[in-house]
């Protein structure tokens, strides 16, 4: 078994509908995966499944080795999550919405605020910890979402469409981050619906309709073909 | 301190945090019992003659009777404010963040539950000083003696806004289901006068408020506030605390249906 993160058979239903049919995939550790699929693929059913805020009937997810369904706490705590709903308190500054985040963890207090600076100091945010979220811009705050994914040192990470209303410039700055990540070790699955957020060396799944279409590295499966074309005529010919 | 504690205290202190950053919130909370207590008591003591009946040993004030059912109101909007949070809270993403803590659901939720308590019961007691500055005084003892019921009945309605959070939808809902819980729960109880007296007008009424646990809230808080223990209130309060606990405990449990609808 991968120790990134493994899914395997994973169906979902709301009622009559299903979301998710028989999804299997896996993230060895160091991947830089992208879920490439259209709005209503199912993406954010499958990242509520793989964070635990719905429990599939039927499949598997493991992450970092621990099977979610039965060692939910060791899978969690492997796991760090970028929503793509912002989660902070804009009323607290960064520091106090970090360190709530890192309580919620069971970080232990003493290393806390060494974490925080350290998170920050990645992200090119130290000298806004004293801020109030409320003040930061979008791109501050996409950033200190990440920074507080990272705060408890994840194995895998997990980005639920991160740069949505973005501009360029700071798509970039998230994206090479990331990318950056993955090279040091961490698995990471980031969704989008956006072709250009994707590089030819990513590991590569579509979604559509609640199935995986295609799973490999991009620059293979696209082969000669824009990349959103090839996205565009892969859809089409599911639908 | 070890996990547990920290995710804890964690809660608690952003519970407090943010009510901190609602000063209008704390105002609301206490105008509305001062209200009843100032005006409407005002105006109808002499129309509600109450007799001597326990944990009362003599004729007393219209004023002084609802006292303890105001302390339950403030417990009552509290927790129902706890719940619009919690719903607010679902729909800005922050309680995502809560619930994929590596910790168990149930132990966030009670700290959440804990934390909005212990909110409501500091409101209560800045509505008791206040009364007592308007001379509406309970027995000094009293005001130590009533922390406990307090907080089981704040878990209680805490326990009873979870419930709602996991059942309403949107937050466009929530006004709605509030008129439907909070006014009959707070009418059809002795907050307002003792049974004995809905009694006179309809044995039925008197029969349906002595099946609603408010009313036990507001008579554990009552015979607390003179010293004493109601038994049966405390009965009911316990009960219906752990029913709700753990109706919301379902109603938060990632497998079942409830949570399909929202996350």
């Amino acid at each position: 078994m991968a120790k990134g993160l493994t899914v395997r058979d994973l169906s979902f239903d709301y009622g009559p509908k299903r979301a998710l049919d028989r999804v299997s995939f896996a993230l060895d550790q160091g991947m830089f995966c992208a879920l490439l699929g259209p709005n209503g693929a199912g993406k954010s059913t499958l990242v509520s499944l793989m964070t635990r805020l719905l429990v599939a009937p039927e499949g598997d997810i493991s992450i970092a080795g621990h099977d979610l369904r039965h060692a939910p706490r060791q899978a969690l705590a492997e796991l760090g999550v970028v929503f793509q709903q912002p989660t902070l308190d804009l009323n607290l500054t960064v520091r106090q919405n970090l360190s709530y985040f890192a309580a919620l963890h069971g970080l232990p207090a003493s290393e806390v605020d060494g974490r925080i600076d350290m998170a920050l100091g990645q992200l090119d945010m130290s000298e806004r910890a004293g801020e109030k979220v409320g003040k930061l811009n979008g791109g501050h705050r996409r950033r200190m979402e990440l920074a507080r994914a990272l705060l408890h040192q994840p194995k895998v990470l997990l980005l639920d469409e991160p740069t949505v209303g973005l501009d360029a410039a700071a798509r970039h700055a998230i994206t090479d981050h990331v990318h950056a990540l993955a090279k040091d070790g961490m698995s990471v699955l980031w969704t989008t619906h956006l072709t250009d957020e994707v590089r030819d060396d990513d590991h590569l799944l579509v979604l559509h309709q609640g199935r995986i279409l295609a799973d490999g590295t991009t620059g293979e499966l696209r082969g000669n073909a824009k990349l959103s074309d090839w996205f565009l005529d892969q859809t089409k010919v599911a639908s | 301190m070890n996990g547990f504690g920290r995710v804890a205290l964690a809660i608690i202190s952003r519970e407090f945090l943010r009510y901190v950053h609602q000063r209008e919130r704390f105002i609301a909370a206490l105008v509305r019992p001062l209200v009843w207590l100032l005006i409407f008591a005002a105006g109808f003591r002499a129309t509600l003659g109450l007799s001597i009946i326990p944990p009362y040993q003599t004729y007393i004030t219209y004023e002084t009777y609802i006292v303890p059912g105001l302390c339950a109101m403030v417990l009552l909007f509290n927790g129902m404010q706890s719940s619009l949070s919690l719903v607010y809270d679902r729909e800005m993403g922050s309680m995502r963040l809560l619930l994929t803590s590596p910790f168990p659901r149930w132990w966030l939720l009670f700290c959440r539950l804990f934390g909005a308590t212990a909110i409501s019961i500091l409101q209560v007691y800045t509505f008791l000083i206040i009364a007592a500055l308007f001379g509406i005084k309970m027995p000094t003892v009293g005001y130590i003696a009533v922390l406990p019921a307090l907080v089981l009945a704040g878990l209680m309605l805490g326990a009873l806004g979870l419930v709602l959070s996991s059942l309403i939808k949107q937050l466009e809902n929530f006004a709605g289901v509030m008129n439907f819980v909070i006014f009959p729960m707070f009418f059809m109880s002795s907050a307002l006068y003792p049974l004995w007296r809905i009694g006179e007008s309809s044995p039925l009424l008197r029969d349906i408020c002595a099946l609603n646990p408010f009313t036990y809230a507001v008579e554990l808080i009552r015979f607390s506030l003179y010293l004493q223990i109601n038994w049966i209130a405390l009965a009911w309060v316990l009960v219906s605390a752990f029913i709700l606990s753990a109706v919301a405990l379902w109603g938060y449990e990632p497998s079942r249906g409830l949570m399909k609808r929202k996350v």
